[in-house]
């Protein structure tokens, strides 16, 4: 069942998701091509930083909270066949998810926010920045707390039944939510506001950091939750075939949410602040979760081997040719699965301890996380997309080659921006430069990567206004379809135990874990002697 | 024992888990295979941690970055590559990560030798690498960054700071020397072998 109220709000939601991904889009344009040092009339670092922080704070918090709420809600209605709860209160959430992203924006556009989404201090920005991205946070706690309570009543409603997977994946996604997003929500309400406001006069750099890492590596399993839901439930199904393994998908699910969270130090291996042995268990962490990864690997690939075969692929890879590429939904699978293999070698090198010295900071890792994020997480986001509007406006996609074109030519956009940024990287290359003013004889050699970039960048731009155009269209001009009665994406028939249908044990498992690999670590600062900076400007 | 006691019920919930797992024959494989793949990786970095001593930079060491400049190890006179005897086997430099550049903006250092660095910011994050090697470390505010390398080819290396630090930050680098160890001994005795 869809109701009303569903429609309503998953899709105000991802227009504000999508919204802001078209906007993060052109300002990443402005930054390839600022960057390259092709036209000295657009260089400016003061309009770069500011555009990359947007961009950032845009395509990493907005887009993605913003999508995955609104896919929450309408996975637990049709998965759940039930009512939203409280629908007062999802609105209340999105609400004050809105009003975080316009106090933030403001500082951000004027250039008095200009810290990267990271916002690593004792560089400052406005409080108006700390105090939005607080709220975003906040308001997504209102959806978290819908999850969970909807996931609880399902279950009380009927004793002993498996919870379906999608809604599965979903509250685990909430519950990974809740403990992903308190490390930055420490680290914004005891540091950044009452410092930003002028309450206290230092800050704590090395504790801001260690509680940033805590939500760094996790938000990105927040992110890439929905993109495996929809490998997992949709793919299948669209392929014309069935899932390989429903109880497999669920251990997956369950690996990332406990495996996802202690690990964050990862990001921190160049940082003195953390020791040695805290470094290397976080090492081991990070190489265990991607397991579920290879999982999902496996087994999405393999769902999608029995649909070709059933449509009469034969031979070791005939299968693959038989598949209906037409599809977007199997399309943007292929080529998400594609990318998630590029990506995640480039995510081991930078997992791997310390090699990590070679590539920190470097191009490389924007590389790396444009192929994972922007690569395999929104090109399924851009799919569930086509797949959802036509339910929930009730019209026909408005055009089907078009949707193909737009998803062929964000992979082809991305690939050929990625591979200069991967090059660059190796070569010595900061992420974070805005133009390339050293007199050395090494960064000559980058000269002809920055070119290329900006091709792949003119592509991505062309592809996210055409997919904007034709949600739009769909929206506004697509043909009124019938309302058929709305598939359920995949109903659990398997009988799983208690250990697959509930959290309780997770949460416990991952308490001790987050004890383990943030206790003594976050309590050095407050047991140890530190000297706090004051605030910096940029 | 007990059939009550929460011993037995766990292990008799573990025993429906493992239930839960009697997986297909494929999937049982990967899971072994990509198992194994994982472990390989970690062994791997593990001999390289401990027999090897690969680490990442990790040292704890906090200083006032306000005072800096009013004496300690990072007042200005102190600053550049340390005086040592050739017998040492370590060579110390010390430099000062600030808006922009890493001070002194130049030093010359022997191949072949250990170089530790110690750094100290004066002001916000920054990150120090020299590209194609592994000279890399975040420097925080408060905080002494130590890292140790060696560099096996002579030549001109660019140390860049790899961290945003506010508006100039394109432009802070500063240029490292590699000399040949000869080389290297007779720039510091005017020519002469000691």
């Amino acid at each position: 069942m869809i109701d009303m109220t569903t429609k309503r709000l998953a899709l105000f939601n991802f227009w504000i998701a999508f919204g802001s991904f078209a906007l993060a889009c052109v300002f990443g344009m402005y930054q390839v091509l600022e960057r390259s040092g092709l036209l000295t009339f657009i260089q400016s670092p003061a309009v770069y930083f500011a555009s990359v922080s947007t961009h950032g704070v845009l395509m990493a918090f907005v887009l993605t909270t913003f999508f995955i709420m609104g896919f929450g809600y309408y996975t637990a209605t049709t998965s759940l066949n039930m009512p939203i709860w409280n629908p007062t209160l999802a609105w209340a959430g999105y609400g004050v998810c809105l009003t975080g992203v316009v106090l933030a924006a403001i500082p951000l556009l004027l250039g008095k926010a200009s810290v990267l989404y990271t916002f690593y201090p004792p560089i400052q920005a406005n409080a108006f920045f700390y105090i939005g991205a607080t709220l975003l946070v906040v308001g997504s706690w209102f959806w978290t707390a819908i999850m969970i309570v909807m996931f609880g009543k399902w279950k009380k409603a009927h004793p002993g039944e498996t919870v379906p997977l999608p809604m599965f994946a979903t509250t685990a996604n909430a519950y990974l939510w809740a403990w992903t997003s308190a490390g930055v929500a420490l680290e914004a309400v005891f540091q950044l506001l009452p410092w930003s406001l002028g309450l206290k006069d230092t800050i704590d750099v090395g504790l801001a950091r260690t509680l940033f890492a805590w939500t760094l590596h996790p938000i990105v399993y927040f992110w890439l939750i929905p993109a495996y839901i929809a490998l997992y439930s949709y793919v299948p199904v669209a392929a014309g075939g069935k899932l390989f393994s429903d109880k497999l998908a669920r251990v997956a699910f369950l690996l990332i949410l406990v495996f996802g969270l202690p690990i964050g130090f990862h990001h921190l291996y160049m940082d003195p602040e953390q020791g040695t042995i805290a470094k290397f268990w976080h090492m081991v962490g990070t190489f265990a979760v991607s397991l579920p990864t290879l999982l999902t690997g496996f087994t999405v690939i393999a769902s999608l081997e029995l649909a070709g075969r059933k449509r009469g692929g034969k031979g070791l890879f005939g299968w693959i040719g038989a598949l209906p590429w037409q599809n977007p939904m199997v399309l943007a699978a292929i080529l998400s699965l594609l990318m998630l293999v590029l990506g995640g070698f480039g995510g081991i090198v930078n997992a791997s301890y310390a090699m990590n010295a070679m590539i920190h900071n470097t191009a490389w890792v924007p590389g790396h996380f444009h192929l994972i994020f922007a690569g395999t997480v929104v090109t399924m986001y851009l799919a569930l997309a086509y797949q959802l509007w036509p339910k929930l406006c009730g019209k026909k996609l408005f055009s089907n080659d078009l949707a193909l074109t737009q998803l062929w030519t964000w992979f082809v956009g991305m690939a050929i921006m990625t591979t200069p940024w991967h090059v660059l990287g190796l070569l010595g290359q900061p992420r974070r430069i805005s133009s390339v003013q050293y007199n050395s004889l090494l960064t000559l050699a980058w000269k002809p990567y920055e070119l290329l970039m900006i091709l792949g960048g003119l592509v991505l731009l062309g592809s996210a206004g055409l997919f904007v155009y034709i949600l739009f269209k769909t929206q506004t001009e697509g043909a009124s379809e019938a309302q058929t009665v709305e598939e359920t994406p995949l109903q659990s028939e398997v009988a799983v135990s208690n250990w697959l249908n509930n959290f309780v044990p997770w949460n416990l498992l991952i308490l001790g874990l987050m004890l383990l690999s943030y206790g003594w670590p976050i309590l050095q600062f407050f047991v140890l002697k530190t000297y706090n900076p004051t605030a910096w400007g940029y | 024992m007990n059939p009550n006691s929460w011993i037995s019920k766990t292990r008799s919930e573990l025993g429906l888990f493992l239930q839960d797992m009697q997986i297909e024959h494929l999937e049982k494989n990967w899971l072994y295979l990509a198992t194994a793949m994982i472990g390989f990786m970690v062994v791997i970095l593990s001999i390289g941690a401990v027999f090897l001593h690969l680490n990442p930079p990790s040292h704890w060491e906090t200083i006032d970055s306000a005072s800096l400049h009013l004496g300690g190890e990072f007042a200005e006179d102190k600053l550049g590559v340390q005086p040592s005897k050739p017998s040492d086997v370590i060579i110390q430099v010390k430099l000062v990560a600030a808006r922009y550049g890493f001070f002194p903006r130049e030093i010359v250092v022997p191949a072949d030798k250990k170089i530790q660095f110690r750094m100290a910011s004066l002001d916000v994050l920054h990150g120090a690498h020299i590209p194609m090697t592994n000279m890399s470390t975040m420097i925080l505010p408060g905080h002494i960054s130590e890292v140790t390398t060696v560099f096996p080819k002579p030549g001109e290396y660019p140390l860049l700071c790899n961290e945003y630090c506010g508006m100039g930050h394109d432009h802070m680098w500063s240029k490292v020397t590699v000399l040949s160890q000869d080389d290297w001994a007779a720039l510091k005795t005017g020519g002469k072998q000691p």
